[in-house]
């Protein structure tokens, strides 16, 4: 990939992943639709949404085919969010048990 | 031996100085680290500092979600469509997310044609895109309208927990908001390229930079799809 001419695919790719979007939300809907609970849900719900979004990153945004100096500086970073989400699912957590204990 | 003499410190560079300059000089001495166009670059780096933004939205609706008492209205329920005498869970936000997709594809499909150097097509389906974005945005508010007749306010609602309204005023309103900025992106972009600005250069890779925040605008919405609606 020389620089200034960009990326290039055909449009069959483009138009095989926009199918696939299409699949993977119509599945992601049934989820909801055919009332799965609990862990089967979540994992479903988790499943389709990260398929997604790799395709949406990798295809669609043409990650896959970019250098990986670019690819770790951007794919990288967003991984402290997880740390984030830990210590705040944490906190909110405490928050739920100390409101039961003197708020109700 | 006199020509490695010459080349070896241009592929060495010797370390300038120690510090503040050092520091400078490491970042400025002619080194690229993305063998990508500057603009490119650039609209990575700002939609990895937005993607830190809307997680910061969505960790602060987990956070509030899990640590409220009171319970929070069922989402299937509340966005649910009256069609035909049955109401149909979540069919607005699904019809949403099929638009929203379809856009992504319609941009692909311009980027291909950008580069391939169909400037009619590619602005064709850079302004098709823009015009899902619309729809996308009109059924948003819609979907706004509708809740906010039903009662439900940035601090309560009649379903439940009164962090539903908002969280979801919040976080689906600056995501409306951003697909309205790709909306005039779009625009703007698709006229350049129709009145000729990119042909002195012959470089159409601004369809590419725009696409690649059109899909930050998709990518969003499947997390919030995921995390907001579905869960």
């Amino acid at each position: 990939m020389t620089p200034g001419t960009g990326q290039q695919h055909p449009i069959s790719l483009y138009l095989k992943i926009w199918g696939l979007l299409f699949v993977l939300s119509a599945m992601s809907y049934m989820v909801d639709y055919l009332h799965f609970q609990g862990y089967l849900r979540w994992g479903l719900i988790i499943t389709f949404m990260l398929m997604k979004a790799g395709l949406i990153v990798a295809i669609f945004m043409h990650m896959a085919w970019e250098r990986l100096s670019l690819v770790y500086a951007i794919l990288l970073p967003p991984l402290c969010l997880l740390v984030l989400v830990g210590l705040m699912f944490a906190e909110a957590g405490h928050t739920f048990l100390t409101r039961l204990l003197f708020f109700h | 031996m006199n020509t490695t003499a010459i080349t070896t410190p241009a592929l060495n560079p010797p370390i300038a100085a120690d510090g503040w300059r050092g520091l400078i000089a490491d970042w400025s001495s002619d080194r690229r680290a993305f063998h990508v166009s500057w603009g490119k670059a650039m609209m990575w780096i700002f939609l990895l500092s937005d993607t830190f933004i809307f997680s910061c939205f969505l960790t602060g609706y987990m956070t509030v979600r899990v640590s409220t008492t009171a319970a929070w209205p069922n989402p299937s329920e509340v966005f649910a469509l009256h069609v035909g005498g049955a109401n149909v869970p979540l069919l607005l936000i699904a019809i949403m997310t099929f638009v929203l997709i379809s856009s992504s594809g319609t941009m692909a499909m311009a980027v291909n044609f950008a580069y391939r150097r169909d400037k009619v097509n590619a602005a064709t389906l850079m302004l098709v895109t823009a015009t899902f974005g619309e729809l996308f945005v009109g059924m948003q508010a819609f979907e706004w309208s509708k809740l906010i007749m039903e009662g439900v306010r940035p601090w309560g609602n009649p379903m439940g927990a009164a962090q539903f309204g908002s969280t979801f005023f919040m976080i689906t309103g600056f995501h409306g908001l951003h697909v309205t900025g790709g909306v005039i992106l779009l625009f703007i972009v698709s006229f350049k390229l129709m009145r000729g600005d990119y042909d002195r250069t012959g470089n159409y890779q601004i369809v590419e930079i725009t696409g690649l925040y059109w899909h930050f605008v998709d990518l969003v919405w499947v997390f919030i799809f995921a995390f907001f609606y579905l869960w």
